[in-house]
């Protein structure tokens, strides 16, 4: 194969594989802050995907445009869940806030599968098809707009916990809990406002994804396992290592797409993975493990 | 020292428990000429998730190692079982030899691996998830197997039940999975008193201060993944009976490892009647809901579903121990039967 298919496969990988590290961010975020494990990542991001495409469908709405709305939604949700159901399950065995998000994933599953029925959904943009020509490269419209939107979203997330008050204060309760609590910080509710960060983060993935593939109720399961791939490999709690996760995923997954067959192309990621929990258990780059 | 052990076997809660147990031995050896077959086979699916429920409590339960993966033993065990069927003829009793030592070494390749890393808790679960779904694709891309196009095992019309090659009627494979629940259930009570399941219970309440004590960790942990994958690859070889065809998409599924451990956890992690109670009333949920819907006429895919993860949420938060733990206190028997 000549090398500008593969140039062009790594550089639609590397887009979405930026999706993908926003979406994982948002997981690592919930972990590295809550200390809980989103089992029902996948499926938040699925509630967004179905937003984008009904917003589409019905009003014309581009998805685009409808990131920064569908991830207030879904910070809303992701703040009432914390607030909500989770906060008394912090002190609890991980097993038991394991089941408790198990539920929830099988509740929101079929609950899409209730409302929208078990076929894809997708959205046309007028520029669906459109490509940028960068010398011997063809990049996708799509593609490029989420890989863009992407950065642009995890740049602003980053913003915020490194210079504000707030996000400082988060930082501060990821550190030290017990510390947090002396000097008056009000845990629950920074938990609440991290699990919604979070969950904006797969809304705003959610919202691009649907420029990139198509929603099906079952998705869910599929971009929860992505999402743990993806932070474990970056390593669980560290920001730049879902990012830098997602973009090493999503390379793997099209490379393993074009050179064996696009059905197995997970089973790379999953190698990557075994790989890492082996020999950096830590992740690429998260801090050692106590 | 007899004196002691009489004493200990004469006791309260001793009696109450061998009562209980009786009973529900007798009401199950009964059930085959009581239900009609649809409860039969609803009955069977308990039994199953009780098996599988009680293998994978062997490791989280005893051992504290939550495995989130256990759909690759099952799968192992239904594969091994299959392939040596179709292929060479061999039935399902030999098929299971050769599953137990593939699922148990299987077992052992991921605990060496996880344990000797220092990998545990969330991440030691995300690896037996990994190496389920790698395990997964790559069963469907393995034409020996037949890939994703599935495995099938050729039905015979049986004149009698055939225990041997597991060949029959619904009757028959009832009291194959009643035996093996049963074989289970008094396995485990042997190992959680055995030494080495006392060496399990200080794992899982501090590793450290165990390995500190003197106990053998690793050993012990790989004990636990190795007897837990053994056990659940029974599983495995009779599903592949039971239901005469395998996909990698199916018996590899996450959504199976899930089922396995719900049951457990609902009925009480760690305990020996909480994989039982647990399967129960989470099988029972499930039909329940699905016989309602069916009674009103309703036809909507996901309606059932939707009520069954709202009932698992209502239970969970509701009883953070499972269902077992404050049952048994009611009954008096917490002490002897925790």
């Amino acid at each position: 194969m000549p090398l500008d298919v593969y140039l062009n496969v790594v550089v639609a990988g590397i887009l979405t594989g930026l999706v993908y590290g926003l979406m994982a961010l948002g997981l690592s975020v919930i972990f590295g802050v809550v200390r809980v494990v989103n089992f029902a990542h996948g499926e938040m991001m699925s509630i967004a995907m179905y937003l984008a495409v009904v917003l589409f469908a019905s009003f014309g709405l581009d998805p685009l445009l409808m990131l920064v709305p569908i991830a207030a939604v879904m910070f809303a949700f992701g703040y009432l869940l914390q607030a909500g159901l989770i906060n008394p399950f912090i002190t609890r065995p991980e097993h038991s806030q394991f089941l408790l998000l198990v539920a929830l994933a099988i509740i929101i599953v079929n609950a899409l599968l209730l409302i929208f029925g078990p076929d894809a959904r997708t959205v046309q943009t007028s520029y669906a098809y459109d490509s940028f020509q960068l010398g011997p490269l063809l990049v996708d419209a799509s593609k490029a707009y989420a890989g863009g939107a992407a950065i642009a979203f995890a740049a602003a997330l980053f913003a915020f916990f490194r210079y504000s008050r707030v996000g400082t204060a988060i930082r501060a309760c990821a550190d030290n809990y017990t510390g947090a609590l002396v000097i008056g910080l009000d845990v629950k509710r920074l938990y609440a406002l991290t699990f919604g960060l979070g969950a904006a983060c797969v809304g705003a993935a959610g919202s691009m994804m649907t420029l990139i593939v198509d929603v099906t109720p079952i998705i869910g399961p599929t971009y929860t396992l992505l999402a743990f791939v993806i932070v474990i490999t970056g390593g669980l709690g560290s920001m730049a290592g879902a990012l830098l996760g997602g973009i090493l995923i999503g390379l793997t997954e099209a490379l393993a797409g074009l050179v064996f067959t696009p059905s197995a192309k997970s089973m790379f990621a999953f190698a990557i993975l075994v790989l890492v929990l082996l020999f950096r258990p830590q992740g690429l780059l998260g801090q050692r493990l106590s | 020292m007899s004196a002691a052990w009489l004493a200990r076997f004469s006791g309260g809660a001793w009696r109450r428990i061998f009562v209980l147990l009786a009973l529900l031995l007798a009401v199950l050896l009964a059930a085959p000429w009581i239900v009609n077959d649809y409860l039969l086979t609803v009955l069977i699916v308990i039994l199953y998730s009780a098996f599988t429920g009680q293998a994978w409590n062997i490791m989280m339960g005893f051992a504290g190692q939550l495995s989130l993966g256990h759909a690759l033993y099952a799968g192992l065990g239904a594969y091994v079982a299959a392939v040596l069927f179709v292929d060479f003829g061999i039935g399902p009793w030999l098929g299971f030899l050769a599953a137990v030592p593939a699922a148990a070494a299987c077992g052992a390749i991921i605990g060496f691996l996880a344990f000797r890393f220092g990998v545990a808790g969330v991440y030691f679960a995300i690896l037996t998830i990994a190496f389920a779904e790698f395990a997964r694709i790559g069963f469907d891309h393995i034409a020996a197997v037949n890939a994703s196009a599935g495995l099938f095992l050729p039905v015979r019309q049986v004149a009698h039940n055939d225990v041997w090659h597991l060949r029959g009627d619904p009757t028959m494979f009832y009291y194959v999975i009643l035996a093996a629940t049963v074989v289970a259930f008094i396995l485990c009570r042997l190992l959680l008193e055995s030494r080495l399941g006392y060496f399990w219970r200080a794992i899982r309440e501090d590793e450290e201060a165990a390995r500190a004590a003197g106990v053998p960790t690793f050993r012990c942990k790989m004990y636990a993944v190795m007897i837990s994958a053994a056990l659940t690859s029974f599983a495995g070889v009779f599903y592949a009976f039971f239901y005469n065809n395998l996909f990698p998409e199916q018996v590899f599924n996450i959504g199976r490892s899930i089922e396995m451990i719900l049951g457990p956890i609902i009925g009480g992690i760690g305990t020996l009647f909480g994989p039982i109670l647990g399967a129960f009333v989470l099988t029972g949920l499930a039909e329940s809901l699905n016989s309602i819907m069916a009674a009103f006429g309703l036809s909507m895919p996901g309606a059932t579903q939707v009520f069954y993860g709202v009932c698992l949420l209502v239970v969970i938060v509701a009883l953070p121990e499972g269902v077992w733990p404050p049952l048994a206190r009611r009954l008096g028997l917490f002490k002897e039967w925790p």
